[in-house]
């Protein structure tokens, strides 16, 4: 009922007729079918204007369909059968069209493209008939729906409109519409010269918003633009701390891939002191193992993306424990041997993947309650996938702290790490420890595999393009230190997006390296150095 | 092998550090056979017909001059690898640093004979709209400049990181670790257009060196003869160093870094010195390499480069310089036919060579000749030190 009312009262002050008893009574609900196929009839006219005038009348007629043939006829989609009678194709494609009814939305099967005669419409019209579904979507009663059409009237405001939408404000009930709408009142108050508009303006981070207020900023009334002038600075200051904050998330969520993807490393490089340099392979094993998943469960990316953190962990779990006891435990205490035996490992499996699976990039499919993003604001919105990686990187990060502190395995590793001989004669069974560790870290690299296949590409060479970076992260926290892994995963993560606006991607990250390097140099053991007798192995 | 070293420096201590190798007898097989070789190749290729069975031709000369250029690269790692104990991953880079100078010298002598036909500027400037060269470009026109920008660039580089990496005592696995980040971080910047040395495609399309066509054949046979001389020269040079009292100060670092330092020899003194001469004598050979190969990109940066050539080492046996040269010309030979034949099973074979290398050959093709030698013998020769 609500909507009927106001879309009639717009009606009336869009085009200034003072015919309110109209829209007052309930009887337009059942609109006459003759009376819409003479408003339709109006529009198939040769000359511009007219259609014009006839897009008004339907506008004004209350009539429910309305917005539905303004649509269409924005679309193209509005046409004339050679019979006379009105359609809206459903789908343009091909030589058969599918249609339906205009008057009575049943579908009529399908036309050919030579049957049907397009209503035509130009670029004048084209803007008329935007602004016009823009209005009739403010008295939707889908909140979603009159939030955009509020966001498209900013700076498309005009003389006609404004009185009326002073009227919706007051009676809008969605916070954020009005705010929209107050807004976009407030753009067409600035550049018809009002001081009012300007104060209400301020602080609003919208695009058009600022289009708005740097073009007052040059006019000539001068209290203006020092209004103007003085909210713009105020909106770049704002800005400025927008985007700080964006840089700052794009790091962290950089940081949380460097930690995911260096932290199994830290516990078999940083722990166990073995080079693993095929790390890298097992991450790319863990992305592939996603993509196999979904692969088996078509149709459902969701559920085969919670189901392989289990199998990537165990898949990369396996070929991990296949690399210890098939090479790393005949070369203990040779650590340049094992990171040559373990890059040749690093080979084989890539090219494994290459020859098995297909050397081009595979696609994994982001479920629907990862994609999209969380608007804070109209500078500043974060991606979901990077929030559910970031949140995965500190779980993967706590189980792990848990797992070394708290378990009976996690005493037994630092046990074996520290003194592998008294471990031993105090009854440690230390292979079996070695096998364990290692596992744990290989899985833990599985698991970032699955992480980044919902960030990045998987292909053969996902793993090679973190082995190193991973390696510097864990030397840069301090070989041995969990939380130096966290810290200086996140912190590297953060330096890079800094740089990166002012100094290019590429240059950002040997920026980063280089800094590394001569950090090592400085303290070579890393930013949270093992004291005590751990240190002196 | 230190063994053979202090046998050595018994019977020759007196003698002048650089002509001592010449006593070795090592050393004088190894000289003999590269220049027999070299000298067959070179009948081969020139006295015999095209059609003949046995006629090595331009192809083969020029793949077999790129062996000998990777040789000399794999003897510098073998040099601070086998007799410093540290694993450089980034040798590659001192090697294609090299290469691009003496592509910068190959680029300059092009002149106005480039698409663009600019006299001064690189087709890829041109290509750019730079206007001017850049200053790191002014020189390299002039052969003596560029030649000597080829041993001084990687040593100038290798001076200043191992400076700061010696100092602060970084070794072992770690300074493994920030070569290969190095070379990474290289290979990145060369990728860039920005740098100013033809970005993603490296410098290409060469005319001549020194006013020879880089196309004829006799060019390439005498750079297949040059790079020999350079390979002999450098085996004698690295081998020098090692009999001399230098290298025994070395292979005392490697076995025991922390009691030389007590003894009282300055260790990172010897570090330094002994990595930029061997980046100087990567940087040789990438410089031979590249008018070979007629390319220099920056792929050669690439850490898999760089342990590859590790790889060679270490299937030749580390600590010999002989087997660095081995093993090079092995991998490198396997590289060709494999690539030729059956393109996917290379990484295969390279991945399962790194695993058996190090499990079951830690000496090396070398330690396993010197094992056949010994049970033929079977005298009781003194008990092999581990390397």
């Amino acid at each position: 009922m609500r909507r009927f009312f106001s879309l009639g009262l717009l009606c009336l002050l869009l085009l200034s007729v003072t015919v309110t008893a109209q829209a007052q009574t309930s009887a337009t609900v059942e609109a006459d079918d003759a009376a819409a196929l003479e408003l339709l009839n109006a529009l198939d006219v040769r000359s511009y204007s007219a259609k014009g005038e006839a897009i008004n009348a339907i506008l004004q007629s209350d009539d429910e369909r309305a917005r539905d043939w303004l649509q269409s006829l924005l679309d193209g989609r509005l046409q004339r059968t050679d019979d006379g009678r009105f359609v809206v194709v459903l789908d343009n494609q091909g030589r058969d069209w599918p249609v339906a009814d205009a008057l009575t939305n049943e579908p009529l099967g399908e036309m050919s493209r030579r049957d049907l005669d397009r209503i035509g419409i130009n670029n004048n019209l084209r803007n008329q008939l935007r602004s016009a579904i823009a209005v009739v979507d403010l008295y939707s009663p889908n909140v979603e729906r009159r939030r955009i059409s509020a966001s498209r009237l900013l700076g498309e405001v005009d003389e006609e409109l404004a009185e009326p939408l002073s009227q919706l404000i007051a009676e809008e009930e969605d916070a954020e519409v009005a705010r929209r709408l107050t807004q976009a009142l407030a753009i067409y108050q600035v550049e018809s010269g009002e001081l009012e508009g300007v104060e209400t303006l301020r602080g609003s981070l919208h695009p058009r918003v600022r289009v708005a207020l740097s073009r007052a900023a040059n006019s000539d009334d001068s209290i203006i633009a020092d209004a103007a002038n003085e909210a713009l600075s105020s909106i770049e200051q704002n800005l400025k701390i927008n985007r700080g904050l964006e840089t700052l998330y794009f790091g962290l969520s950089l940081g949380s891939v460097l930690v995911l993807a260096a932290i199994g490393l830290a516990i078999t490089f940083g722990v166990m002191g073995v080079i693993n340099m095929a790390h890298g392979e097992l991450i790319m094993l863990g992305a592939y193992t996603t993509w196999m998943m979904q692969q088996l469960l078509p149709g459902q990316p969701g559920l085969a993306l919670i189901l392989s953190i289990p199998a990537g962990f165990m898949v990369a779990a396996l070929v991990g424990i296949a690399i210890e006891r098939g090479v790393i435990q005949f070369l203990k205490g040779r650590p340049l041997e094992t990171l040559l035996a373990t890059f040749g490992i690093s080979l084989i499996l890539q090219q494994l993947v290459r020859t098995v699976i297909s050397p081009l990039n595979r696609t994994v499919i982001t479920p629907e309650w990862m994609s999209g993003s969380l608007v804070i604001n109209d500078a500043l919105s974060l991606t979901l996938n990077r929030m559910f990686v970031l949140g995965f990187a500190l779980v993967v990060f706590a189980a792990l702290m848990l797992i070394m502190r708290r378990t009976r395995l996690g005493l037994e590793v630092r046990a074996v790490t520290q003194n592998r001989a008294m471990a031993r004669s105090m009854g440690i069974r230390a292979t079996r420890v070695d096998i364990m560790t290692f596992a744990l870290g290989s899985g833990v690299a599985g698991l970032a595999g699955v992480a980044l296949s919902q960030l990045t590409n998987v292909g053969p060479n996902l793993g090679q393009n973190y082995i190193i970076d991973s390696f510097m992260v864990v030397v840069f926290g301090g070989v041995g230190n969990l939380w130096g892994t966290l810290v200086a995963g996140l912190s590297l993560g953060i330096i890079n997006q800094v740089l990166e606006p002012w100094a290019g991607a590429v240059l950002a990250k040997i920026i980063v390296l280089v800094f590394i390097i001569l950090f090592i140099q400085k303290r070579p053991r890393g930013l949270f150095p093992q004291k005590g007798r751990a240190a002196e192995g | 092998m230190s063994s053979t070293i202090s046998l050595m420096t018994q019977s020759s201590s007196r003698q002048f550090w650089l002509t001592r190798p010449f006593g070795e007898r090592a050393t004088q097989i190894f000289l003999g056979v590269l220049f027999a070789a070299l000298l067959l190749v070179t009948v081969l290729h020139l006295a015999l017909p095209q059609g003949h069975p046995l006629h090595v031709n331009a192809y083969t000369v020029n793949l077999f001059g790129k062996y000998l250029s990777y040789a000399l690269l794999a003897v510098a790692v073998d040099l601070v690898w086998g007799y410093l104990g540290i694993l450089s991953l980034g040798h590659g880079a001192f090697f294609a640093i090299g290469g691009y100078a003496m592509g910068m010298y190959l680029m300059r002598q092009i002149g106005d004979r480039g698409t663009y036909g600019d006299p001064v500027l690189p087709d890829f400037m041109v290509f750019l709209n730079w206007d001017s060269l850049p200053w790191y470009w002014l020189g390299f026109d002039m052969a003596w400049f560029a030649f000597a920008m080829v041993l001084l660039a990687p040593g100038l580089l290798a001076l200043v990181f191992g400076f700061l990496a010696f100092r602060s005592r970084v070794t072992g696995v770690y300074l493994s670790i920030i070569t290969q980040a190095l070379t990474f971080a290289l290979m990145l910047a060369f990728f860039r257009n920005e740098m100013g040395f033809g970005g993603n495609n490296g410098l290409t399309d060469f005319r001549e060196l020194l006013g020879y066509n880089l196309r004829s054949n006799d060019t390439r046979l005498g750079l297949f003869i040059a790079t020999g001389v350079a390979l002999a020269l450098g085996y004698i040079l690295c081998r020098a160093i090692v009999t001399s009292k230098l290298g025994r100060v070395c292979v005392a670092t490697r076995d025991a870094e922390a009691r030389t330092r007590f003894i009282g020899y300055r260790v990172e003194r010897f570090q330094l010195f002994v990595f930029v001469v061997s980046a100087m004598l990567a940087g040789l050979a990438g410089a031979l390499y590249v008018p070979q190969v007629g390319i220099i990109n920056p792929s050669e940066f690439s850490p898999i480069f760089s342990i590859e050539i590790v790889l060679w080492v270490a299937l030749g046996g580390r600590a010999t310089l002989y087997g660095a040269v081995i093993g090079a010309i092995l991998v490198n030979y396997a590289k060709t036919i494999f690539t030729g034949v059956m393109p996917d099973a290379w990484l295969f074979a390279l991945g399962a060579m790194f695993v058996l290398v190090t499990v079951l050959l830690p000496k090396g093709v070398a330690g396993l000749l010197l094992h056949l030698k010994r049970r033929k013998k079977s005298a009781t020769l003194p008990k092999e030190a581990t390397a």
